[in-house]
C-alpha cells in the first residue's frame, strides 16, 4: 500500500535549486533509506515531506507530494496536523529544557488537556517503544538535558511517537552517536516498522543496508535510483550509485 | 619590546584587577556615603509617617507609595508592549527594512534624555489629554521612557533561545503562538526579567521625567488621576530647596535600599525559575 506519492517534485532555497524532478512512492510500513553525499538534497527531501522547509526564508517548491491522497501543499493543507502525522527526528538530539516526562508529553499537550493517568500511560508506552523506559523510569522528573546523547536521541523518538504519527522521518539520527547507541536506535526502528512508515536519511550507507527495506540514492538534487535495498547494494542499475557505494565520491 | 608570556599575563591580570577594584570601590563609596548620611534619620516612623511641613518633619510614607504606584503603572503598561514588539520582531517577521527601522528607532529613543520625555509627557498627557499632574501621566511617560530598554533586552533574550528549540516545537505540530509561549518565552524569561528590572530601577530613580508629569503633591494618591511625589523627586526638592538635607539623605538611603531589595528578590525568583526549566 502506498503511503506517499511524490511526483516531479522540485525545490529551491532562494535562487539555489536543491531538488529536481523527484518522483517516487513511499510504501506503508516500510523503512525507506535515503542515501547520497552531502549536499545531494536528502535532508531537503525529508523537510519537504513535513513542510519543515517552509520555515527557511526563500523556500519554494514545484510538483506534487500527496500523503493519504491529499496534496500537502494544497491551499487547504493543515501544516501543524501534517507535521504531527509525519514526526521528525533531527540529526543532533534536541531535548527541550524540561523534564524527561514533559519532553515526551510536549506534543500531546499541544492538543487539549490529557488526563493525568492517560498521559502517564502514554508517556511510558512511548518510552518503552523507543527502548528508553528502563534507563529513565527512575528519573522522569529530572531535566532531559542530563541524559546522554544516545538517550536524548531515543527520547526524541519517544517524543515523536507520542504524536501517534503515521510516518517517522529521521535525518541522520545517529550521525553524532557511538556504535552502541546507534545499534539501539536501529533496533528501535526495526521494532517500529510494523506500526509506522519510516524514512531514514543517512550518511552511513551501511546503516541503510542494515535496516532499510528499500533504498533511494540522491545525487546533486536528483533521484538517481530507488529499489530494494539488497538490489541497490548488490546490483545498482546506475554506475553513479555503484561509484558512491564503492566510495569513489561523496 | 617583548616581555615574557608569564610577565605579560601577570601585568594584564594586575591592570584588569585594578580597574575592577576601582569600579567596585566607587560603587561601595557612594552606597556607604549615602547610607551613613541617611540611615540615622531612618526609623519606623520615618517610613510610616507622611511628610510634615514640606518634608522638614515627619516621614516619607506618601512618597514611597507614590514611587511604587508610579513604577507599577509604568511597568504594567510598558512590559506587554515591549515584550510584544520583541516577539513580533523575532518570531513573526523576517528581517527587513521595517524591522531595522523599528530597531533603530528604539535605539534612538533609548538615548533621549529623560527630561525630554518629561517635557513630552507634560505637553501630551498633562495638558493635551488633560490627565493633569497625575500617576497616569507620570506612568505613561515613564512607560515611553523604558519601552526601548524592554524591547531591546527582550529581543536579545528571545534571539538567544536556540533555533533548534523552535524547529523541534514546529516539528511536533505546534502553532507559532504555541512555540512562542511554550518554548521560546520560558527559555527567554531570565533575560526578559533582567530587562524589566533594569527598567524598574530606572523608573524608581527617575526625577526629570516624573516631576513634570506626576507633579509633587505630598499626599497619598487615591486614584490614577492623583498627583504624587516619588522618593527621587522628594529627595531632589528637599535638597534643591534646602528644606532638610538630613531628610533628603534619609530618603536617598531608603531609595538605595529599595532598589537593592528588588534586585535580591528578583534574582531569587529567577534562580528558582531557571531551576524549574532546565
Amino acid at each position: 500500500m502506498i503511503a506517499a506519492v511524490v511526483r516531479d517534485f522540485g525545490h529551491w532555497f532562494g535562487a539555489v535549486r536543491t531538488l529536481r524532478g523527484i518522483t517516487l512512492d513511499i510504501n506503508r510500513n516500510e523503512i525507506l533509506g535515503v542515501i547520497g553525499p552531502a549536499g545531494s538534497g536528502k535532508s531537503t527531501f525529508l523537510g519537504a515531506l513535513n513542510r519543515m522547509n517552509d520555515l527557511v526564508r526563500g523556500s519554494r517548491i514545484e510538483g506534487l507530494i500527496e500523503i493519504d491522497g491529499k496534496n500537502i501543499y494544497g491551499p487547504d493543507a493543515n501544516v501543524a496536523e501534517l507535521r504531527r502525522k509525519l514526526g521528525m527526528v533531527f540529526a543532533t538530539p534536541i531535548a527541550l529544557p524540561r523534564s524527561v516526562f514533559e519532553n515526551v508529553a510536549f506534543g500531546i499537550r499541544l492538543k487539549g488537556r490529557p488526563s493525568k493517568a492517560g498521559l502517564g500511560d502514554l508517556v511510558r508506552d512511548c518510552l518503552e517503544k523507543a527502548g528508553l523506559w528502563g534507563e529513565v523510569k527512575e528519573r522522569l522528573d529530572t531535566s532531559a538535558l542530563n541524559l546522554s546523547g544516545g538517550q536524548q536521541q531515543r527520547l526524541c523518538i519517544a517524543r515523536v511517537l507520542a504524536l501517534k504519527p503515521e510516518f517517522i522521518l529521521l535525518d541522520e539520527p545517529s550521525s553524532g552517536l557511538d556504535p552502541i547507541s546507534t545499534r539501539k536506535i536501529e533496533d528501535s526502528l526495526r521494532r517500529l516498522k510494523s506500526e509506522y512508515t519510516i524514512v531514514l536519511v543517512t550518511n552511513n550507507t551501511k546503516q541503510a543496508a542494515r535496516v532499510a527495506d528499500r533504498t533511494a540514492f540522491f545525487l546533486a538534487g536528483e533521484l538517481i535510483e530507488i529499489g530494494e535495498t539488497e538490489r541497490i547494494f548488490t546490483a545498482p542499475a546506475d554506475p553513479r550509485t555503484d561509484g558512491y557505494l564503492r566510495g569513489r565520491f561523496g | 619590546m617583548r616581555v615574557g608570556p608569564k610577565l605579560e599575563q601577570n601585568a594584564v591580570r594586575a591592570v584588569l584587577l585594578l580597574f575592577t577594584a576601582i569600579t567596585v570601590f566607587i560603587l561601595l563609596f557612594i552606597v556607604v556615603f549615602i547610607l551613613r548620611k541617611g540611615l540615622p534619620v531612618v526609623d519606623l516612623s520615618f517610613l510610616s509617617q507622611n511628610p510634615v511641613d514640606m518634608g522638614r518633619a515627619g516621614g516619607i510614607f506618601s512618597t514611597i507609595v507614590g514611587t511604587l504606584v508610579l513604577t507599577a503603572v509604568a511597568v504594567v503598561i510598558a512590559a506587554p508592549f515591549g515584550i510584544g514588539t520583541a516577539i513580533f520582531l523575532t518570531e513573526y517577521t523576517w528581517e527587513n527594512r521595517v524591522t531595522r527601522i523599528i530597531r533603530f528607532g528604539a535605539d534612538c529613543l533609548a538615548g533621549i534624555p529623560s527630561i525630554i520625555f518629561g517635557l513630552f509627557g507634560f505637553i501630551l498627557f498633562v495638558t493635551k489629554l488633560r490627565f493633569g499632574w497625575s500617576i497616569l501621566s507620570g506612568g505613561l511617560t515613564l512607560a515611553f521612557m523604558i519601552l526601548p530598554t524592554i524591547i531591546r533586552t527582550s529581543e536579545e533574550a528571545i534571539r538567544a533561545v536556540p533555533a533548534s528549540y523552535r524547529q523541534v516545537s514546529f516539528s511536533l505540530g505546534s502553532t507559532r503562538w504555541q512555540m512562542v509561549t511554550r518554548v521560546v518565552l520560558p527559555a527567554a524569561v531570565p533575560g526578559i526579567v533582567t530587562g524589566v528590572i533594569l527598567s524598574v530601577g530606572r523608573s524608581i530613580g527617575e526625577t526629570a521625567a516624573v516631576i513634570f508629569t506626576a507633579g509633587s503633591a505630598l499626599h497619598i494618591p487615591t486614584s490614577v488621576f492623583s498627583s504624587s511625589r516619588t522618593m527621587a523627586v522628594h529627595f531632589y526638592i528637599l535638597a534643591r530647596e534646602g528644606i532638610s538635607m538630613s531628610n533628603a539623605y534619609g530618603t536617598a538611603a531608603v531609595l538605595v535600599i529599595s532598589i537593592l531589595i528588588i534586585n535580591v528578590i528578583t534574582y531569587y525568583l529567577m534562580e528558582r525559575f531557571i531551576r524549574k526549566y532546565s
